[in-house]
Protein backbone atom coordinates (compact mmCIF):
# COMPACT_ATOMS: atom_id res chain seq x y z
CA UNK A 1 0.00 0.00 0.00
CA UNK A 2 1.56 3.28 -0.74
CA UNK A 3 1.97 6.13 2.01
CA UNK A 4 2.51 9.54 2.27
CA UNK A 5 6.71 10.34 2.62
CA UNK A 6 7.37 12.46 5.53
CA UNK A 7 11.05 14.45 4.85
CA UNK A 8 13.05 15.27 7.49
CA UNK A 9 15.09 18.77 7.58
CA UNK A 10 16.51 19.67 10.38
CA UNK A 11 14.38 19.37 13.39
CA UNK A 12 11.39 19.75 11.79
CA UNK A 13 9.36 17.03 9.69
CA UNK A 14 8.02 18.30 6.37
CA UNK A 15 4.64 16.29 5.18
CA UNK A 16 3.74 16.87 1.46
CA UNK A 17 -0.12 15.48 -0.14
CA UNK A 18 0.30 15.15 -3.44
CA UNK A 19 -2.09 12.36 -4.04
CA UNK A 20 -5.67 12.38 -2.88
CA UNK A 21 -6.05 11.44 0.42
CA UNK A 22 -8.24 8.47 1.10
CA UNK A 23 -9.09 7.21 4.58
CA UNK A 24 -6.87 4.65 4.56
CA UNK A 25 -3.87 7.07 3.50
CA UNK A 26 -4.92 9.21 6.46
CA UNK A 27 -4.62 6.86 9.23
CA UNK A 28 -1.76 5.44 7.91
CA UNK A 29 -0.04 9.14 7.87
CA UNK A 30 -1.05 9.76 11.23
CA UNK A 31 0.67 6.53 12.67
CA UNK A 32 3.55 7.54 10.87
CA UNK A 33 3.92 11.07 11.90
CA UNK A 34 3.66 10.53 15.61
CA UNK A 35 6.69 7.38 15.23
CA UNK A 36 8.77 10.04 13.18
CA UNK A 37 8.26 13.00 16.00
CA UNK A 38 9.23 11.06 18.91
CA UNK A 39 12.02 9.00 16.76
CA UNK A 40 13.43 12.42 15.35
CA UNK A 41 12.34 14.11 18.33
CA UNK A 42 11.24 16.93 15.90
CA UNK A 43 9.77 20.69 16.96
CA UNK A 44 8.07 21.00 14.72
CA UNK A 45 5.57 19.60 11.23
CA UNK A 46 4.63 21.12 8.48
CA UNK A 47 1.97 19.46 6.22
CA UNK A 48 1.66 20.73 2.50
CA UNK A 49 -1.83 20.13 1.88
CA UNK A 50 -1.56 23.03 -1.38
CA UNK A 51 -2.07 19.68 -3.92
CA UNK A 52 -5.23 18.76 -2.05
CA UNK A 53 -8.21 19.89 -4.08
CA UNK A 54 -10.95 17.70 -2.08
CA UNK A 55 -11.72 17.05 1.26
CA UNK A 56 -14.63 15.46 3.47
CA UNK A 57 -15.28 15.90 7.09
CA UNK A 58 -12.90 12.59 7.74
CA UNK A 59 -9.86 14.09 6.24
CA UNK A 60 -10.27 17.64 8.11
CA UNK A 61 -10.94 15.49 11.48
CA UNK A 62 -7.54 14.07 10.26
CA UNK A 63 -5.65 17.36 10.07
CA UNK A 64 -7.20 18.67 13.55
CA UNK A 65 -5.86 15.27 14.97
CA UNK A 66 -2.39 15.10 13.34
CA UNK A 67 -2.32 18.59 14.81
CA UNK A 68 -3.36 17.58 18.27
CA UNK A 69 -1.17 14.74 18.32
CA UNK A 70 1.71 16.75 17.62
CA UNK A 71 1.18 19.29 19.86
CA UNK A 72 0.86 16.45 22.90
CA UNK A 73 4.94 15.42 21.56
CA UNK A 74 5.65 19.15 22.03
CA UNK A 75 5.74 19.67 17.95
CA UNK A 76 4.13 22.92 16.27
CA UNK A 77 2.10 22.00 13.24
CA UNK A 78 1.75 24.03 10.43
CA UNK A 79 -1.03 23.31 7.76
CA UNK A 80 -0.12 25.58 4.75
CA UNK A 81 -1.32 25.73 1.21
CA UNK A 82 -5.07 25.05 1.71
CA UNK A 83 -6.88 25.53 -1.17
CA UNK A 84 -9.78 28.30 -1.50
CA UNK A 85 -11.79 25.43 -2.10
CA UNK A 86 -11.13 23.21 0.31
CA UNK A 87 -10.49 25.70 3.39
CA UNK A 88 -14.75 27.16 2.09
CA UNK A 89 -15.65 22.83 2.56
CA UNK A 90 -14.22 22.84 6.01
CA UNK A 91 -15.89 26.44 6.78
CA UNK A 92 -19.23 24.89 5.71
CA UNK A 93 -18.40 21.55 7.23
CA UNK A 94 -18.39 23.45 10.54
CA UNK A 95 -14.74 22.25 11.02
CA UNK A 96 -12.57 25.73 11.46
CA UNK A 97 -9.81 23.74 12.62
CA UNK A 98 -8.68 25.61 16.00
CA UNK A 99 -5.71 25.44 17.64
CA UNK A 100 -4.13 24.63 13.61
CA UNK A 101 -1.66 26.75 12.79
CA UNK A 102 -2.00 27.89 9.14
CA UNK A 103 0.09 29.67 6.36
CA UNK A 104 0.10 30.78 2.76
CA UNK A 105 2.80 28.58 1.40
CA UNK A 106 5.97 26.55 2.84
CA UNK A 107 8.46 29.25 2.86
CA UNK A 108 6.08 31.28 5.09
CA UNK A 109 5.00 27.64 7.20
CA UNK A 110 8.70 27.25 7.70
CA UNK A 111 9.37 31.20 9.04
CA UNK A 112 6.41 30.33 11.43
CA UNK A 113 7.94 27.26 12.73
CA UNK A 114 11.08 28.44 13.53
CA UNK A 115 9.56 32.14 14.99
CA UNK A 116 7.90 29.03 17.31
CA UNK A 117 11.26 27.06 17.72
CA UNK A 118 13.00 30.13 19.14
CA UNK A 119 10.99 30.85 22.03
CA UNK B 1 -54.94 26.21 -51.33
CA UNK B 2 -51.68 26.22 -54.38
CA UNK B 3 -53.91 29.01 -56.23
CA UNK B 4 -54.18 31.05 -53.09
CA UNK B 5 -50.66 31.38 -51.99
CA UNK B 6 -49.89 32.53 -54.99
CA UNK B 7 -51.91 35.61 -54.56
CA UNK B 8 -50.16 37.29 -52.25
CA UNK B 9 -46.86 36.28 -53.41
CA UNK B 10 -47.78 37.78 -56.65
CA UNK B 11 -48.95 40.91 -55.23
CA UNK B 12 -46.16 41.11 -52.87
CA UNK B 13 -43.60 40.60 -55.88
CA UNK B 14 -45.50 42.52 -58.35
CA UNK B 15 -46.55 46.14 -56.60
CA UNK B 16 -43.70 46.22 -54.05
CA UNK B 17 -43.15 50.02 -54.54
CA UNK B 18 -46.95 50.43 -53.76
CA UNK B 19 -47.01 48.15 -50.66
CA UNK B 20 -43.63 50.14 -49.05
CA UNK B 21 -45.32 52.96 -49.31
CA UNK B 22 -48.38 52.29 -47.93
CA UNK B 23 -46.93 50.16 -45.52
CA UNK B 24 -44.54 53.08 -44.32
CA UNK B 25 -47.58 55.35 -44.15
CA UNK B 26 -49.72 53.11 -42.12
CA UNK B 27 -46.45 52.02 -39.86
CA UNK B 28 -46.30 55.89 -38.62
CA UNK B 29 -49.93 56.49 -38.14
CA UNK B 30 -49.91 53.32 -35.97
CA UNK B 31 -47.31 54.22 -34.20
CA UNK B 32 -47.28 58.05 -33.67
CA UNK B 33 -44.57 60.99 -33.65
CA UNK B 34 -42.95 58.69 -30.97
CA UNK B 35 -41.38 56.25 -33.40
CA UNK B 36 -40.29 59.38 -35.62
CA UNK B 37 -38.27 60.10 -32.93
CA UNK B 38 -36.79 56.61 -32.51
CA UNK B 39 -36.14 55.72 -35.52
CA UNK B 40 -34.94 56.99 -39.00
CA UNK B 41 -37.25 57.29 -42.14
CA UNK B 42 -34.18 55.54 -44.12
CA UNK B 43 -33.62 52.99 -41.64
CA UNK B 44 -37.59 52.06 -41.46
CA UNK B 45 -37.66 52.02 -45.44
CA UNK B 46 -34.70 49.34 -45.47
CA UNK B 47 -36.12 47.21 -42.80
CA UNK B 48 -39.62 46.98 -44.50
CA UNK B 49 -38.43 46.70 -48.26
CA UNK B 50 -36.01 43.66 -46.96
CA UNK B 51 -39.04 41.91 -44.95
CA UNK B 52 -41.14 42.04 -48.35
CA UNK B 53 -38.14 40.85 -49.76
CA UNK B 54 -38.15 37.89 -47.91
CA UNK B 55 -41.72 36.80 -47.63
CA UNK B 56 -42.85 35.85 -51.47
CA UNK B 57 -39.87 33.26 -51.14
CA UNK B 58 -40.64 31.76 -47.66
CA UNK B 59 -44.51 31.66 -48.50
CA UNK B 60 -43.90 30.07 -51.73
CA UNK B 61 -41.90 27.08 -50.28
CA UNK B 62 -42.73 26.99 -46.68
CA UNK B 63 -46.55 27.73 -46.91
CA UNK B 64 -48.71 29.97 -44.99
CA UNK B 65 -49.46 27.39 -42.07
CA UNK B 66 -46.28 26.34 -40.42
CA UNK B 67 -44.38 29.69 -39.40
CA UNK B 68 -41.98 27.55 -37.45
CA UNK B 69 -40.19 25.50 -40.43
CA UNK B 70 -36.99 25.54 -42.40
CA UNK B 71 -38.19 27.77 -45.47
CA UNK B 72 -39.51 30.49 -43.17
CA UNK B 73 -35.73 30.71 -41.59
CA UNK B 74 -34.36 33.37 -43.09
CA UNK B 75 -37.50 35.80 -41.90
CA UNK B 76 -37.79 34.59 -38.40
CA UNK B 77 -33.71 35.92 -38.18
CA UNK B 78 -34.75 39.01 -39.83
CA UNK B 79 -37.76 39.43 -37.87
CA UNK B 80 -35.14 38.76 -35.05
CA UNK B 81 -33.28 41.13 -35.47
CA UNK B 82 -35.35 43.84 -36.22
CA UNK B 83 -37.23 43.09 -32.83
CA UNK B 84 -34.00 43.33 -30.57
CA UNK B 85 -33.06 46.13 -32.08
CA UNK B 86 -36.12 47.85 -31.60
CA UNK B 87 -36.04 46.86 -27.64
CA UNK B 88 -32.24 48.70 -27.87
CA UNK B 89 -34.12 51.62 -29.54
CA UNK B 90 -36.81 51.97 -26.81
CA UNK B 91 -39.81 50.59 -28.40
CA UNK B 92 -42.36 48.98 -26.53
CA UNK B 93 -43.04 45.44 -27.11
CA UNK B 94 -46.32 46.32 -29.13
CA UNK B 95 -45.07 48.70 -31.06
CA UNK B 96 -42.36 45.95 -31.99
CA UNK B 97 -45.34 44.05 -33.00
CA UNK B 98 -47.04 46.93 -34.66
CA UNK B 99 -44.02 46.38 -37.47
CA UNK B 100 -45.34 43.37 -38.64
CA UNK B 101 -49.18 43.89 -37.96
CA UNK B 102 -49.64 47.36 -39.59
CA UNK B 103 -48.78 45.14 -43.19
CA UNK B 104 -52.01 43.96 -42.59
CA UNK B 105 -53.91 46.81 -43.86
CA UNK B 106 -51.50 47.34 -47.57
CA UNK B 107 -51.68 44.06 -48.32
CA UNK B 108 -55.24 43.39 -48.37
CA UNK B 109 -55.54 46.51 -49.59
CA UNK B 110 -53.41 45.60 -52.74
CA UNK B 111 -54.48 42.29 -52.80
CA UNK B 112 -58.47 43.50 -53.21
CA UNK B 113 -57.44 46.38 -55.95
CA UNK B 114 -55.42 43.65 -57.99
CA UNK B 115 -57.84 40.89 -57.78
CA UNK B 116 -61.97 42.68 -57.18
CA UNK B 117 -64.00 40.78 -58.69
CA UNK B 118 -62.31 37.74 -59.65
CA UNK B 119 -63.80 34.99 -57.50
CA UNK B 120 -64.39 36.92 -53.91
CA UNK B 121 -64.60 33.70 -52.00
CA UNK B 122 -60.71 32.78 -53.04
CA UNK B 123 -60.37 36.37 -52.11
CA UNK B 124 -61.49 36.41 -48.53
CA UNK B 125 -59.32 33.14 -48.44
CA UNK B 126 -56.34 34.46 -49.26
CA UNK B 127 -56.67 37.55 -46.87
CA UNK B 128 -57.84 34.95 -44.14
CA UNK B 129 -54.47 33.07 -44.90
CA UNK B 130 -52.60 36.60 -45.11
CA UNK B 131 -53.98 37.01 -41.31
CA UNK B 132 -53.23 34.34 -39.39
CA UNK B 133 -49.58 34.21 -40.82
CA UNK B 134 -49.27 38.15 -40.18
CA UNK B 135 -50.11 37.60 -36.58
CA UNK B 136 -47.91 34.35 -35.94
CA UNK B 137 -45.26 36.53 -37.10
CA UNK B 138 -46.38 39.54 -35.33
CA UNK B 139 -46.17 37.42 -32.05
CA UNK B 140 -43.00 36.21 -33.07
CA UNK B 141 -41.52 39.40 -32.89
CA UNK B 142 -43.42 40.23 -29.20
CA UNK B 143 -41.70 36.77 -27.97
CA UNK B 144 -38.39 37.64 -29.30
CA UNK B 145 -38.71 41.57 -28.09
CA UNK B 146 -39.55 39.75 -24.57
CA UNK B 147 -36.79 37.24 -24.73
CA UNK B 148 -34.25 40.20 -25.57
CA UNK B 149 -35.10 42.26 -22.62
CA UNK B 150 -34.98 38.92 -20.14
CA UNK B 151 -31.62 38.47 -21.49
CA UNK B 152 -30.74 42.16 -20.72
CA UNK B 153 -31.89 41.65 -17.00
CA UNK B 154 -30.50 38.81 -16.30
CA UNK B 155 -27.09 39.78 -17.80
CA UNK B 156 -27.40 42.97 -15.95
CA UNK B 157 -27.64 41.27 -11.96
CA UNK B 158 -24.89 38.94 -13.79
CA UNK B 159 -22.76 42.28 -13.87
CA UNK B 160 -24.05 43.55 -10.92
CA UNK B 161 -22.78 40.90 -8.93
CA UNK B 162 -19.26 41.47 -10.50
CA UNK B 163 -19.21 45.07 -10.10
CA UNK B 164 -20.05 44.52 -6.39
CA UNK B 165 -17.00 42.46 -5.25
CA UNK B 166 -13.90 43.97 -6.58
CA UNK B 167 -10.81 43.27 -5.06
CA UNK B 168 -8.38 45.57 -4.26
CA UNK B 169 -4.33 45.11 -3.07
CA UNK B 170 -4.03 48.08 -0.91
CA UNK B 171 -0.03 47.03 -0.60
CA UNK B 172 1.98 44.39 -1.14
CA UNK B 173 0.77 41.92 0.75
CA UNK B 174 -2.43 43.52 1.62
CA UNK B 175 -5.97 42.72 0.16
CA UNK B 176 -9.44 44.71 0.77
CA UNK B 177 -12.37 43.73 -0.33
CA UNK B 178 -15.29 46.92 0.11
CA UNK B 179 -18.52 44.68 -0.22
CA UNK B 180 -21.56 47.14 -1.41
CA UNK B 181 -24.81 46.13 -0.71
CA UNK B 182 -27.24 43.63 0.83
CA UNK B 183 -25.14 40.22 1.40
CA UNK B 184 -27.92 37.10 0.91
CA UNK B 185 -26.28 33.64 0.17
CA UNK B 186 -25.39 33.75 -2.75
CA UNK B 187 -23.28 36.37 -3.08
CA UNK B 188 -21.49 35.90 -0.02
CA UNK B 189 -20.33 32.98 -2.01
CA UNK B 190 -18.63 34.74 -4.70
CA UNK B 191 -17.34 37.34 -2.26
CA UNK B 192 -15.71 34.39 -0.51
CA UNK B 193 -14.27 32.87 -3.54
CA UNK B 194 -13.19 36.02 -5.28
CA UNK B 195 -11.03 37.04 -1.67
CA UNK B 196 -9.71 33.50 -1.48
CA UNK B 197 -8.78 33.17 -4.92
CA UNK B 198 -7.06 36.66 -4.66
CA UNK B 199 -5.20 35.35 -1.56
CA UNK B 200 -3.95 32.35 -3.39
CA UNK B 201 -2.93 34.79 -6.50
CA UNK B 202 -1.11 37.19 -5.03
CA UNK B 203 0.21 35.59 -1.63
CA UNK B 204 -1.11 38.14 0.56
CA UNK B 205 -1.18 37.29 4.37
CA UNK B 206 -3.63 40.19 5.24
CA UNK B 207 -7.14 41.02 3.68
CA UNK B 208 -9.75 43.43 5.01
CA UNK B 209 -13.15 42.99 4.50
CA UNK B 210 -14.79 46.74 4.45
CA UNK B 211 -18.67 46.56 5.02
CA UNK B 212 -18.62 50.27 5.09
CA UNK B 213 -21.26 49.77 2.09
CA UNK B 214 -23.61 46.95 3.97
CA UNK B 215 -26.77 48.73 4.80
CA UNK B 216 -27.91 46.32 7.47
CA UNK B 217 -26.33 43.10 9.02
CA UNK B 218 -28.60 40.10 10.79
CA UNK B 219 -27.67 36.79 11.93
CA UNK B 220 -27.02 35.30 8.26
CA UNK B 221 -25.03 38.05 7.27
CA UNK B 222 -22.95 37.51 10.55
CA UNK B 223 -22.76 33.74 9.74
CA UNK B 224 -21.35 34.48 6.32
CA UNK B 225 -19.05 36.88 7.73
CA UNK B 226 -17.77 34.71 10.44
CA UNK B 227 -17.34 31.70 7.49
CA UNK B 228 -15.17 34.08 5.38
CA UNK B 229 -12.92 34.64 8.10
CA UNK B 230 -12.59 31.37 9.26
CA UNK B 231 -11.88 29.99 5.56
CA UNK B 232 -9.57 32.87 5.08
CA UNK B 233 -7.52 31.76 8.02
CA UNK B 234 -7.48 28.49 7.22
CA UNK B 235 -5.43 29.38 4.50
CA UNK B 236 -2.92 30.65 6.42
CA UNK B 237 -3.93 34.66 5.42
CA UNK B 238 -5.56 36.63 8.79
CA UNK B 239 -9.01 38.77 8.03
CA UNK B 240 -9.63 42.19 9.20
CA UNK B 241 -13.44 43.59 9.42
CA UNK B 242 -13.37 47.15 9.11
CA UNK B 243 -15.98 49.73 8.78
CA UNK B 244 -18.72 48.34 11.09
CA UNK B 245 -21.60 51.52 11.64
CA UNK B 246 -22.51 51.67 15.06
CA UNK B 247 -25.85 50.66 14.51
CA UNK B 248 -24.58 47.55 13.32
CA UNK B 249 -22.48 47.12 15.44
CA UNK B 250 -25.25 47.37 18.04
CA UNK B 251 -27.36 45.26 15.98
CA UNK B 252 -24.28 42.53 16.31
CA UNK B 253 -24.64 42.80 19.84
CA UNK B 254 -28.18 42.64 20.32
CA UNK B 255 -28.20 39.53 17.94
CA UNK B 256 -26.33 37.71 20.45
CA UNK B 257 -23.62 36.85 17.37
CA UNK B 258 -20.31 36.60 18.76
CA UNK B 259 -17.65 37.65 16.63
CA UNK B 260 -15.22 35.40 18.70
CA UNK B 261 -11.25 36.99 18.23
CA UNK B 262 -12.04 37.95 14.92
CA UNK B 263 -9.99 41.06 14.46
CA UNK B 264 -12.83 44.64 13.53
CA UNK B 265 -11.59 48.22 12.83
CA UNK B 266 -13.87 51.11 12.72
CA UNK B 267 -12.58 52.73 10.09
CA UNK B 268 -10.56 50.87 6.54
CA UNK B 269 -7.80 53.39 7.53
CA UNK B 270 -7.60 51.89 10.95
CA UNK B 271 -7.27 48.43 9.38
CA UNK B 272 -4.96 49.57 6.68
CA UNK B 273 -2.57 50.84 9.49
CA UNK B 274 -3.09 47.63 11.23
CA UNK B 275 -1.95 45.71 8.65
CA UNK B 276 0.75 47.41 7.75
CA UNK B 277 1.83 47.09 11.33
CA UNK B 278 1.74 43.10 10.83
CA UNK B 279 3.61 43.34 8.50
CA UNK B 280 6.39 45.08 9.83
CA UNK B 281 6.20 48.78 7.32
CA UNK B 282 5.34 51.98 9.64
CA UNK B 283 3.85 55.25 8.28
CA UNK B 284 6.36 58.46 8.46
CA UNK B 285 4.88 61.81 8.40
CA UNK B 286 6.76 64.43 6.45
Amino acid sequence: MDRIPILRMGRTLLVTVQVDMHDQLAVRLLDDLTTMITKTRARGVLIDISALDMVDSFIGRMIADVAATSRILDAQTVVVGMQPAVAITLVELGMELPGVRTALDVERGMELLDDAGDR
Amino acid sequence: MASSTNRIIQVLQNSQVQLLADWIKALRAATGSHSAALISDPELQAQCQELIALLPAAMQSGGFDDVTGEPWRPVREFLAGVSRSRGRQGFSPSETAMFVLSFKEPLFINLRRSFEGHDDAKLFADLWDGLRLLDKLGLYTTEIHQQAREELIRRQGEEMLELSTPVIQLWDGILAMPLIGTLDSARTQVVMEALLQQIVATRSPIAILDITGVPTVDTLTAQHLLKTVAATRLMGAECIISGIRPQIAQTIVHLGVSLGDIVTKASLADAFKLALGKLGHSIAVG
